[in-house]
């Protein structure tokens, strides 16, 4: 009686923490895969514990290039994207002007077409334009997806500043130029940051579209894609913990950072408040 | 919610001053100038090049050159042979969508009322998968799901499979897979509309007597839409349109259009069909997408 009473009210805890188990389970495998030696190459089992791929992670040659392309297209990318969707961002949230709709359906149409459309739709494209595809073609491409998503986020940020700050700077004779660099664009700057952050991974992980714009460049993704056919070095999973392990060590970093400056600012406010507190 | 909402939060802001007006009404064109530029001309054209690509000629190859013919025969002609593909890839994206459903709406439910100081570490476990690469993390199902593996051994000990049974290679794969890596896509517009839930609201049903069931149905899941309705386009376009689960946990009885069109583009350098399978493929989500938002009444969220 007392365990169903306990149960019914902490199922849904239960179920969520079981979904999470879920949500886990492949990366906890490919946290142990990256010990394992393999028996054969197309086995995918766990069959010897070892510490090899670690300490020669670019055994395979063509894996770290591979990794190496993935991390400068992704770095450009990210840079034209993050550039172009924050000025579109500042336009979209400061500014009234005609033809607001149109940009905003321009927009959001990236976000909702399916991948698959968007690199067989610039194949077509290059194709016709009789483009040769490679490296360039890749960043345009991975540039294209991530504007939408940088111009979300920066809006976000944008849209939930206190515009009285900037006032305030003006009010005080700063020039408008001085009151970007030293008000908004601080204060805008965390919305940058997470922006370029989402651009730089869905760039690095970005594999349908990168599949048809690509020629013969092989980026991260796609050495995991062909080698799925002729056998995965164990060193993929080296690479995928890794991964996980720098973007886990970054998202802590980040609210490590928030929860000090929190701290920071009630320290700076409590002395303020102290006399109010003790009248006397 | 955010993703679907980019109109959202469209609050006029102030008219800028007159005396600068001049410089300040070219000003938001130039910001919009090269982002704009760079999705009509790497987004907007190759969709129209993609609808003429569809109907050239099917007669031509890529060595010897297309002929834009205006061949409608096309589509007839793809529909023929790859209905099948068709049908199940939405038959495997619906079915993942359900299951995503049943586990997420419980999770974001949690995350969201129960978790208290727990809430930022539990959003993090959801986004973690991300963390790591979408086709590394679909090979580790190959690991889970194999046929010398624990999982497998297991349900064959308890008579849920045959002794001969297998998981990897069959549509069971392959949806659990979709429903794996796009999950996360659907439990995050969810958890934002389910925390701005008034709990209150849910004790004054109760208050009036509605049993938890009723009190779901007429207070927290009708109070939950819009992030239910934007979760589940979320998940589903991505899904539906997915070849890399069908490819790496399927056999080809189980390719889904995405495989077909991959072929067709890479492999057979049939150009006209690939396209138009892209074309209709968008136009069956596009279909899919707004006959749903009419139906879920919730218009606003585009």
């Amino acid at each position: 009686m007392r365990v169903s009473r306990w149960l019914a009210d902490r199922w849904v805890m239960i179920v969520a923490l079981l979904v999470l188990g879920y949500l886990a389970l492949p990366i906890l495998v490919v946290a142990g895969l990256s010990f394992n030696r393999p028996s054969s190459r197309l086995s995918y089992d766990f069959n010897e514990f070892t510490l090899d791929n670690w300490r020669q992670p670019c055994a395979t040659s063509d894996m770290c290039d591979a990794v190496v392309r993935s991390v400068q297209i992704g770095f450009i990318a990210t840079v034209v994207a993050t550039v172009l969707g924050t000025l579109m961002a500042f336009a979209l949230v400061r500014h009234r002007f005609r033809g607001r709709a149109g940009i905003n359906v321009l927009i959001f149409l990236p976000m909702a077409t399916p991948e698959l459309v968007m690199g067989t739709s610039l194949l077509a494209l290059f194709v016709s334009a009789g483009v040769p595809q490679g490296f360039w073609t890749i960043v345009i491409a991975h540039v294209m997806f991530c504007v939408s998503f940088v111009v979300v986020t920066v809006k976000a940020r944008l849209a939930g500043m206190d515009r009285r700050l900037e006032e305030a700077a003006m009010d005080l004779y700063a020039s408008e130029w001085q009151t970007f660099r030293r008000i908004t664009l601080p204060l805008v700057l965390p919305g940058i940051v997470a922006a370029a952050l989402l651009a730089f991974s869905l760039s690095f992980d970005d594999f349908i579209i990168t599949n048809f714009n690509a020629g013969t460049t092989v980026t991260f993704p796609m050495y995991v894609w062909g080698a799925a056919q002729r056998g995965i070095p164990p060193q993929v999973n080296v690479i995928g913990t890794a991964m996980f392990a720098i973007a886990l060590l970054l998202v802590g970093l980040s609210s490590l950072r928030g929860r000090r400056a929190r701290r920071a600012n009630l320290l700076a406010a409590a002395p303020a408040a102290r006399p109010a507190r003790r009248p006397s | 919610m955010t993703l679907l909402a980019p109109t959202g939060s469209g609050q006029a802001p102030p008219a800028p001053p007159a005396a600068r007006s001049g410089r300040h009404r070219l000003l938001p064109y130039l910001l919009l100038l090269p982002g704009a530029a760079w999705l009509l001309i790497f987004f907007g054209v190759p969709l129209v090049q993609l609808a003429a690509a569809s109907l050239y000629d099917p007669g031509g190859s890529l060595s010897t050159g297309y002929a834009l013919t205006w061949a409608f025969g096309n589509y007839p002609d793809v529909v023929q042979a790859y209905w099948p593909q068709f049908l199940r890839s939405f038959g495997y994206a619906g079915l993942a969508l359900v299951l995503a459903l049943l586990l997420g709406y419980p999770l974001a439910y949690a995350i969201a009322q129960k978790a208290g100081r727990w809430k930022n570490l539990l959003l993090v476990c959801v986004v973690a998968p991300m963390f790591t690469s979408f086709l590394v993390r679909t090979l580790a199902w190959k690991t889970i799901l194999s046929d010398n593996g624990a999982l497998v051994g297991l349900l064959r000990d308890v008579h849920l499979l045959a002794p001969d049974g297998r998981l990897l290679a069959t549509p069971f794969a392959v949806v659990l897979g979709l429903t794996y890596n796009f999950l996360p896509f659907l439990v995050l517009p969810l958890y934002a509309s389910l925390e701005r839930l008034d709990y209150r609201l849910l004790e004054a049903a109760t208050d009036l007597y509605a049993s938890p069931v009723q009190a779901f149905r007429r207070v927290t899941l009708p109070l939950s839409m819009p992030g239910l309705v934007a979760g589940t386009l979320l998940f589903f376009i991505p899904a539906s349109g997915d070849y890399i689960n069908a490819e790496l946990l399927g056999t080809p009885n189980e390719y889904m259009i995405g495989n077909v069109i991959d072929s067709a583009f890479l492999v057979r350098l049939d150009y006209p069909q690939g396209a138009a399978l892209s074309f209709l493929l968008m136009a069956a989500i596009l279909a899919v997408v707004f006959g749903y938002l009419r139906r879920a009444g919730t218009e606003e969220v585009l």
